[in-house]
């Protein structure tokens, strides 16, 4: 039976990770190899690095780094972030990344997905959603959230563009729920649980992890296949081993 | 055979991943297309991720297919590579490299698994091998894929997602995972070590 999987996501700004809380005022907090080899040590299912400044400032990614991390990582890693086009992704994968994640581009040109899709197969291609909820109740996606003063509100429905996206050929959907990001409150289970029950391929949930009990609660409430998460990993607060060995006592199926 | 170990440069985007990891492991292996350059390796690995139409549609375009055909030393298809052994896939009109005598189908949808099949998976040993020596009771490993082959004489170990399918398979000197054993961990490591003494 398949496990679940437990991801560290490394947000990446000129080549270190950072973390920000509500996608704002971000703090270097570690080398990217260093940080990538601790979280493989600690038993990290996959890892996902967002270079959160190559969509805004309309950069690609910088393949350099993505190499160095394929050349000593041995599980899987996605990277996100500046990829617009079927060849800035080959050249990411080519670098070594095994999954490639498209948010905001996607966004501005759906025919980007399918493109993707066609060009290496689903099962490389993943929609990353920026997702917040509007004062009348809606979740609706939000673009280029890696700068603070170019994100965007759409009118587009979170739950329709997860829709979408999957037809026109996701292989994976990351959720991040933009309200619990960074606040280490619990994820949005209602928004994630709403997300599940029209998405058919993998389905991440991102944004508000921060004790053994979220974990635990999003697999078992949401029927995610993944969690994600990003500062608690960072600061230390749940180390991944204590993590899984949690969830094996609470039934999840994780691997040791 | 002293020809040293090569990786089919099938056009897989995985194929630096898989390159890297047999680095890790101290050996440098190229990536060729030379029919007479595959003929003299001592090992042959064919990785590949995509479609299988695309996939045998380029190996065919560089002669590869009766090459790939007649090789004598252990030969390794990952992932799409594995599939490629088979006669055919549903994926594509196109047949395969028709090693081993069945069809690869799409996973089938079922309540709450999904497809792609995506994630950390457990490997059921069916027969001992010196390609499965050392690997631990609860062994696993990283898949991503949509299609998978059936479990017959051919299988090593299967795995379960729906249906239980061909993880690790073996006939003469052809093997296949359909996992990813470069981005499996210890596990990964520890195959294509073994496959590389075999």
């Amino acid at each position: 039976m398949l496990t679940r999987r437990l991801i560290p996501c490394l947000d990446v700004r000129d080549g270190q990770v950072v973390k920000g809380v509500r996608f704002r005022d971000h703090v270097v907090v570690g080398d990217i190899l260093e940080l990538a080899l601790r979280y493989r040590d600690e038993g990290a299912d996959e890892l996902v690095f967002y270079d959160i400044t190559a969509s805004p400032q309309q950069r690609e990614v910088d393949c350099g780094w993505v190499a160095r991390v394929a050349a000593v990582i041995d599980i899987p890693f996605c990277v996100a972030g500046g990829i617009t086009s079927v060849e800035s992704a080959r050249a990411v994968l080519q670098a070594g990344a095994d999954k490639i994640s498209v948010n905001s581009p996607a966004l501005a040109r759906p025919a980007l997905i399918s493109e993707l899709a066609d060009a290496f197969g689903v099962q490389c291609v993943v929609v990353g959603i920026d997702s917040l909820r509007d004062p009348d109740g809606e979740w609706r996606v939000r673009q280029y959230t890696g700068d603070p003063s170019k994100t965007c509100a759409l009118a587009q429905r979170t739950l329709d563009w997860i829709e979408e996206a999957t037809a026109r050929g996701a292989g994976e959907i990351v959720l991040n729920c933009m309200g619990a990001d960074g606040v280490r409150e619990g994820y949005d289970v209602e928004q994630l649980r709403a997300a599940r029950s029209l998405c058919s391929v993998p389905l991440v949930a991102s944004g508000g992890a921060g004790r053994l009990e979220h974990f635990a609660t999003v697999f078992a409430d949401a029927d995610v296949d993944a969690a994600l998460a990003a500062s608690v990993f960072h600061s230390g607060g749940i180390a991944l081993g204590s993590l899984k060995a949690y969830l094996r006592e609470q039934g999840v199926r994780v691997r040791p | 055979m002293s020809g040293g170990v090569v990786l089919v440069d099938g056009g897989g985007t995985n194929i630096g991943s898989v390159r890297y990891a047999l680095q890790r492991l101290g050996v440098d292996a190229p990536l060729t297309t030379d029919a007479a350059r595959i003929r003299r390796a001592s090992h042959v690995i064919l990785p590949g991720v995509g479609a299988a139409g695309p996939a045998m549609q380029r190996l065919v375009e560089l002669d590869l297919v009766d090459t790939l055909r007649g090789l004598r030393q252990p030969v390794l298809g990952v992932c799409l590579g594995l599939q490629l052994l088979f006669t055919r896939s549903t994926e594509s009109e196109r047949p395969c490299l028709g090693l081993i005598p069945a069809v690869v189908e799409r996973l089938p949808q079922a309540p709450g698994l999904r497809v792609p099949h995506m994630g950390w998976n457990g490997l059921s040993m069916l027969r001992s091998h010196p390609l499965l020596a050392g690997l631990p009771d609860e062994a696993y490993a990283y898949f991503v894929h949509s299609y998978a082959a059936p479990v017959g004489e051919w299988t090593l170990a299967t795995t379960t997602h729906a249906m239980p399918f061909s993880a690790i398979v073996q006939k003469d000197n052809y093997f296949g995972m359909q996992f990813h054993p470069e981005r499996s961990a210890a596990v990964g490591s520890l195959l294509l070590k073994n496959f590389l003494t075999l």
